[in-house]
Parts: structure tokens; C-alpha cells; sequence
């Protein structure tokens, strides 16, 4: 029963989202309070049916009902509980029930925080996520309905894909959708912004605290995303440039554009256009994300020719979202007018230039990761875009975006003097050149695409160091009144800060991990030993090892630098006992200078394996900043400025009157 | 500066920007694409000279060798068979029989692959060896109806 209640539950939420999705918009055509104030009881109740319909589903899983198909392609009898739960989201149909939870989840977040909003702008924001929730619910019902019954019932479940088995699964996309449906509240903020015709600095206001919080769930996601597959994969890459990662990638990067294009808007008025269209980029990217992922068309265009209707209803409805969101911006847009002016040097002209480099990033990303794609579905060959293509495009790209974020944040906004700006900075750009030639020396080789690396890294340490410098102690300011001037720093700027020097930590890692990296390929026999940035490495053997639903064998590897003896590693090969494919589960030795990874390859006859072995330094740095970024992002969103004044910044619902809705 | 020619400047910095990004992303693309040849295509001599490529189709059963480090196998699309050498680990599913997609170049008679693939997943075939196996079908005609197998 629990199955068909799921399913029926389902149903319900999209009455529900129907009506969510029409009357308060057009209430707010109307003027008609009664109307728009459905919108929030809708939007809990929606939550409630929804989230009911996934607990149904939880169940299923968690009862071993294999009599759902669903269940049983996923599961399995042997799968511990933390993996059956996180199972419900390891296929098509349970990804796209998470996503909708998690619309819903951000529409009760909307509801509840924002009571200061004028109604007719919470009713169309609720009813655009709600007419979003509409098109994923018909999506889920018409083609990927996960309660789907399995006559007759399995016996067991196929188990679920072996190199899911691991808590990255739990975490990292539930982390990944609430970034990625996180922006849908962007998208609506935007959209009853450019229905109702109010697109101003206050609306900038409203969009960026939550805007920040979704790009922090999207910065984790993603990060976590790349450490799993770090140490998953057991070849201690940490990001691939695959279709998968571009997908998340791409969104990621039109975000960042967007919170820093949202702060000229709500700081000068300015880029409102722009910043509407960003907001719409962002979100369509999300969708496009989602789909390129769980539709299948990755392993294989042809999959949406064996399920046409998934395929058609995607394009539909990326089609119908997109096409509408745009038509409406070509036609709103033109009346919003241009804010305050800047100057050619000024923080605007900065911001349009991080704006334009993230972009052109993001469309570099979406070329590589489509073209092929589209290729194939036109029986035109097949072809594939590697890793060099995405490297040669973004080392270039993403120096300039560092190089200008060291300058951006010391630039005054409106105007600001160059020969000013380069003698403040002169400091910073010197001693990060000189950190960058010791860190390199230290390491012991200096390269010219190291150094240059480094220095960005330092650079912008360097800059914020100065930043912060400049404002709590400005020429002239007493000492004493250092702690009050720390006290004054608003969070936004704290945040803004702590995310730059993620970046920087970042930068750092990459630099140091793709130049530094010791990687050695040998073959072991007992006792045999080999020696990678001294560190010894000492092959004693493979044994036996169970798990609950695998079988293992398990290498003991003994580490040495110098006299001094490390902790044993135990690189393991698994072979699931369902699927009965092997799998690689590398060892690493986690430290904050680096990182040591052995994993097992193959045995080669007579005891003797190939091991893998990795010394990689400060690669932890990378996930470091990754959420430090985050972090910094948080952080910015709790400034005092999006919580009080509420009452002062009312726009008067006169001002929105019938004759300037749709 | 006037503010006319002022909007006009940041109206052009943007201009040279995304025109210079355009060409740098075009360029890098065209020399970092990887195509793809089935074992047939590289018997019939269509492959580039000294140009990185991907072939794909099934290991042959019984064909690959080990020594230390160095591996030898064959892939082979049904109709015709390319020998290859490979220096490293080969991923988890590799497996006599199954599908794989090799990346690297041709020389001597023989494909030095730089990377080897197999997909995470048994039933999956690479679409490289699928596509591989489909066109050696379709050149052997209507005769020998071929369904993709793992499908």
C-alpha cells in the first residue's frame, strides 16, 4: 500500500502545484488579495504532500520491498541502512523526487522568511517555483514515476552501483540539488520582478542572501563531489572535466557571476538588466544540469531514443522554461532603465569584467560538454573533448579573473584612479611575487607557469591582507581604535573576504598538486620496496577481508620517511557480491602538506601486484578553500542588513499597481 | 572624459574581451579535439598520422599479455582487430570479452594507448565500442543481423 499512497500523494501535490502556480499570479494581475495569500499555505501544504510522497519511497527502501521496480533495481537485501536510504536518490526516477523535496523546501524557506515581502511579490515568486514544481511533477508522473510495481515482486534487489556504497552518496547530492534548485529562487525573484516591473536595488536586496545560501550548498556539493571522486576512483584525480562535473560546473560559474553582479545592483542600481538575465542563465543551467545528468544522454544519446517520451518532455520543457523566461526579458527589460553611471576604472567596470571572464568560462564549459553531444545525435561521428581543451581554456581565463580580484575589491565604487589603485597595491603584487619564488624554491623546482601560479594565489592573500589593512587601520587612525574599526567591518565584507582567500587556498592547492604531484606505477612482490619523495613504501602482502555485502582483498603496505615509521595503509580490491564487479578502494594517508595514496592494481602472477602510488602535496588545500569559499558565502548572507530594517524597506503596494502588472 | 565616450570605451573593453575569450576557446577546441576510429577504419589506413585518437570496440578473448608494468591486448570490432600496448594499470572493468575505449596514437603498426577506459558499470558498453561493433554489423550487411550486446 505504502507504494500506491506515494504515488497518489504525488498526484495530489500536483493539484496543489497547479493551483499554487496560477491563482496568486494572477491575484497579483488582479489585485486580488484573497488570491495572492493562498500562495504560502499552498507552498507548506505542497511541501507536506511532497515530502510525504518521499518518505514513502524512504520506506520502501528501508522495508526491502523489492515488489517496487524502483527497489528492486537499487537495493538490495545485503545493503546496509545508511546506503538504502541514500539509494532512493541513486537512479533517475529518486533524483528527481529529491529535486522536487527540495523545491519544496526552498518555497517553505521563501514562505517563512519572507514575511516582510510586499504580497503581490511572494505570491509571483511562490507561483513561478510553484509552476517549476508543475513541470517536474508531470515530468515524474507521466515518465518516471519511482512507485512503479514489479509483477511478479524480486526476489532481492540488483544492488546498488558498488562505487555509490559510500557516504559521499548520503551527502553529496542532496548538497549539489539544494545549490542547484536553490537558484530557482533567484530565477523567481526575478521573474515576479520582471512581471511586476520592480526591478530595483531592493529587489537586489531580497535575491541575495539567497542567492549566497544556494551558491554555498552548490560550492559544497561540488566539492564534495571532487573529493569523493578523489578517493573513489582510486586514480587520485580529483576532477575529470566530465560531462557530470561540467554539468554542476556550469551552473556554478554563471552563480558566481550573478552574487557579484547582484552587488552592483543592490550597492549602485546598476547591471538590473543584466543582473535578471544572469539570474534566468543560472537557473536554466541548473535545469540543463539536472536533465544532462539523469536523463541518460550521456552514456548514450540513443538512450532518448529508447525512451522518447523522457527525452521530448525534457527538451518541452527546457524549452518552454527558457523561451518563456526570455521572451518575458525581451519584453519587461527594455523599460528598466539604467542605474547610476560608472567610470571606465571603477569596482562596476571590475565586476562586469569578472561578470563577462565567468561567462565566457561557462560558455567554454558548455561548448565542450554539448558539442559532442550533439555531434552524435546527428550521426556526424564521434568525438571527445578532453581535459586539455578545458585546461588550456581556463588557465588563461581564470589568471585574468584572479589577477583582476586581487584589484576589484580596493577599487572605489563610480570611479577610481589607476596610478592610485597601483600604488596601494604595490606592496602586495611585490611580496606575492617574492612568497611565490620562495614557495617554489622550497619545493624544490621553480617553473615559470608555477611561479605565476603561486603568485596568483598569493596575490590575492596579498591584496585582501591590504583590504583589510586600509579599512581597520586607514592613514591617520589611531591604534586604540583598531578594535572598534574590526567591530564595524560589516559580515558581508568578512565573508566576501573569507571566500577570496578560499580562492586563494585553492589556487594554491591546484598549483602545487599539478606541479609537485610524484606519481609511480610498480610492480611489488612480498617484501619489495619503492621509494616516491621520501617516502618508502613496503610491500608485506595481501590478505582476505569481508564486508557486509562484499568481498575484499586487502594489501598491507608499510610507510617510512626517513627512521621514523608511519601508520600502515590498506589499499583493497572489493568485488560486491551482487554486481560482481571489482573495485579499487584506495588508501590514503590524509596530511596537511600532502597527501599519500597507494591503491592496488592487479595481481601479476606469483603473489605480486601492480601498486599505485601517489605523493600529492597540499592537494586537502583544495577542498579547503573550496569551503572556505562556502563558508564566506554564508557568512555574507547573515550580514545584519538582510534582517533589519524590514519595516523601513516596504515598497508600498501602490507601486504595483494593475498598470504595470502583466 | 565625457560620459559618451566613456560608455563607449567599457562598451569596447567588453567587445575585445569576449572577442579575444571567443577565439582562445575556439582555438583550444580545435586542437584539443580527440576523434574517434574503429579498428576497420584504422585497417583501411583512414586514420591521421601521428594525431591522438580514441579507438574502441571488445578485448579479444585470450589476448592480453602481461609483462610487469607493460600490457599487450587486442581490440577488435568483430571484423577487424587492432593490436594495442598499454604501460600501467588498466581500470576495474577491464575484461576480455567486454567493451573498452583506448585514447592515444598509432605507430608502427601498433596503437600505443596513453589511456584506457572502461565504464563503471557491467552492463554498460562504452558508446565508442558499441558504435564500433554497430558500423563492422552494418558493413557485413543485412546478412548478419548484429544487436549491440549489454544493451
Amino acid at each position: 500500500m505504502i507504494p500506491e499512497l506515494g504515488h497518489f500523494l504525488l498526484w495530489l501535490a500536483l493539484g496543489v502545484a497547479l493551483v499554487l502556480g496560477i491563482l496568486p499570479l494572477a491575484g497579483a494581475a488582479r489585485s486580488r488579495a484573497a488570491w495572492m495569500a493562498l500562495a504560502r499555505p499552498a507552498a507548506y501544504l505542497l511541501f507536506v504532500l511532497v515530502a510525504l510522497s518521499f518518505a514513502c519511497l524512504t520506506a520502501s527502501f528501508v522495508r526491502h520491498d523489492f515488489s517496487v521496480l524502483y527497489v528492486a533495481s537499487h537495493s538490495n537485501s545485503a545493503l546496509p541502512l545508511p546506503y538504502r536510504v541514500a539509494a532512493v536518490w541513486g537512479g533517475h526516477e529518486g533524483s528527481l523526487l529529491l529535486w522536487l523535496l527540495m523545491l519544496c523546501a526552498w518555497m517553505v524557506a521563501v514562505a517563512r522568511f519572507s514575511r516582510h515581502l510586499p504580497l503581490p511579490v511572494l505570491a509571483r515568486t511562490l507561483a513561478v517555483m510553484g509552476l517549476v514544481g508543475v513541470g517536474f511533477l508531470l515530468f515524474t508522473l507521466t515518465t518516471s514515476n519511482p512507485f512503479e510495481r514489479l509483477f511478479p515482486a524480486s526476489a532481492d534487489g540488483q544492488d546498488l552501483n558498488p562505487l555509490l556504497q559510500d557516504p559521499g552518496m548520503v551527502f553529496h547530492p542532496p548538497l549539489l540539488y539544494m545549490g542547484y534548485v536553490g537558484f530557482s529562487v533567484a530565477f523567481a525573484f526575478a521573474i515576479a520582478a520582471l512581471i511586476g516591473g520592480n526591478l530595483d536595488a531592493t529587489w537586489a536586496r531580497w535575491t541575495r542572501p539567497w542567492t549566497s545560501v544556494a551558491w554555498m550548498f552548490l560550492t559544497l556539493g561540488i566539492a564534495l563531489g571532487s573529493w569523493w571522486a578523489y578517493y573513489e576512483l582510486g586514480w587520485g584525480g580529483w576532477w575529470f572535466w566530465d560531462p557530470v562535473e561540467n554539468a554542476s560546473f556550469m551552473p556554478w560559474l554563471t552563480g558566481t557571476a550573478l552574487i557579484h553582479s547582484l552587488a552592483v545592483t543592490e550597492k549602485r542600481g546598476s547591471f538590473k538588466s543584466w543582473t535578471a538575465l544572469l539570474a534566468i542563465l543560472a537557473f536554466s543551467l541548473s535545469l540543463l544540469g539536472t536533465f544532462l545528468v539523469r536523463s541518460g544522454v550521456l552514456s548514450s544519446v540513443h538512450a532518448f531514443a529508447t525512451d522518447p517520451r523522457r527525452g521530448l518532455f525534457i527538451l518541452a520543457f527546457l524549452t518552454v522554461t527558457v523561451g518563456a523566461s526570455l521572451a518575458l526579458y525581451a519584453w519587461r527589460a527594455p523599460r528598466v532603465g539604467l542605474g547610476a553611471r560608472f567610470a571606465l576604472v571603477s569596482r562596476e567596470s571590475m565586476l562586469l569584467c569578472n561578470n563577462v571572464l565567468l561567462l565566457a568560462a561557462a560558455g567554454a564549459v558548455l561548448l565542450g560538454t554539448l558539442y559532442p553531444l550533439m555531434l552524435d545525435a546527428l550521426a556526424l561521428g564521434k568525438i571527445s573533448v578532453g581535459p586539455p581543451y578545458f585546461e588550456s581554456v581556463f588557465m588563461p581565463l581564470m589568471s585574468l579573473t584572479v589577477f583582476l580580484m586581487g584589484i576589484g575589491p580596493l577599487a572605489r565604487w563610480k570611479q577610481a584612479e589607476l596610478p592610485d589603485l597601483a600604488r596601494r597595491l604595490r606592496w602586495a603584487a611585490g611580496v606575492a611575487i617574492a612568497v611565490a619564488l620562495a614557495a617554489g624554491s622550497l619545493a624544490g623546482r621553480v617553473s615559470l607557469v608555477a611561479t605565476l601560479g603561486l603568485w596568483m594565489a598569493f596575490w590575492i592573500a596579498a591584496s585582501l591582507a591590504t583590504d583589510l589593512w586600509e579599512t581597520v587601520w586607514p592613514a591617520g587612525g589611531a591604534l586604540a581604535e583598531l578594535p572598534h574599526r574590526l567591530a564595524q567591518v560589516p559580515r558581508a565584507r568578512w565573508g566576501m573576504m573569507l571566500a577570496h582567500l578560499g580562492v586563494a587556498f585553492f589556487c594554491f592547492g591546484v598549483v602545487m598538486v599539478k606541479t609537485y604531484e610524484l606519481e609511480r606505477d610498480v610492480k611489488m612482490e612480498l617484501g619489495d620496496s619503492t621509494t616516491v619523495g621520501g617516502y618508502t613504501f613496503v610491500f608485506k602482502g595481501v590478505r582476505e577481508a569481508a564486508g557486509p555485502n562484499y568481498t575484499a582483498l586487502q594489501g598491507l603496505i608499510e610507510i617510512r620517511r626517513g627512521d621514523r615509521r608511519l601508520p600502515d595503509m590498506r589499499p583493497e580490491k572489493r568485488v560486491y557480491r551482487v554486481q560482481q564487479n571489482p573495485m579499487t578502494e584506495a588508501a590514503i594517508a590524509t596530511g596537511l602538506t600532502r597527501d599519500l595514496y597507494v591503491s592496488l592494481g592487479e595481481p601479476v602472477g606469483g603473489g605480486a601486484w601492480i601498486v599505485r602510488v601517489y605523493v600529492k602535496p597540499f592537494i586537502d588545500w583544495i577542498w579547503g578553500g573550496c569551503l572556505m569559499m562556502a563558508l564566506g558565502g554564508l557568512l555574507a548572507a547573515s550580514d545584519r542588513r538582510y534582517r533589519a530594517r524590514r519595516r523601513s524597506e516596504q515598497v508600498e503596494p501602490a507601486a504595483l499597481a494593475p498598470g504595470t502588472s502583466a | 572624459m565625457k560620459p559618451r565616450h566613456r560608455r563607449l570605451g567599457i562598451a569596447a573593453g567588453v567587445i575585445a574581451t569576449i572577442g579575444a575569450a571567443t577565439a582562445l576557446v575556439l582555438n583550444a577546441f580545435q586542437s584539443n579535439l580527440v576523434f574517434f576510429y574503429s579498428p576497420s577504419q584504422i585497417a583501411a589506413g583512414q586514420v591521421p598520422a601521428g594525431r591522438t585518437f580514441r579507438v574502441g570496440g571488445l578485448v579479444a578473448v585470450g589476448s592480453v599479455k602481461r609483462d610487469g608494468l607493460a600490457v599487450g591486448f587486442v581490440v577488435t570490432d568483430t571484423a577487424t582487430s587492432v593490436p594495442v600496448r598499454y604501460q600501467g594499470v588498466l581500470p576495474d572493468l577491464f575484461k576480455e570479452g567486454k567493451g573498452v575505449v583506448a585514447q592515444g596514437r598509432w605507430r608502427d603498426g601498433m596503437f600505443e594507448a596513453s589511456q584506457v577506459l572502461a565504464k563503471h558499470d557491467e552492463n554498460y558498453m562504452p558508446p565508442e565500442a558499441a558504435e564500433a561493433l554497430r558500423r563492422a554489423a552494418q558493413s557485413r550487411g543485412p546478412a548478419a543481423p548484429f544487436t549491440e550486446p549489454g544493451r
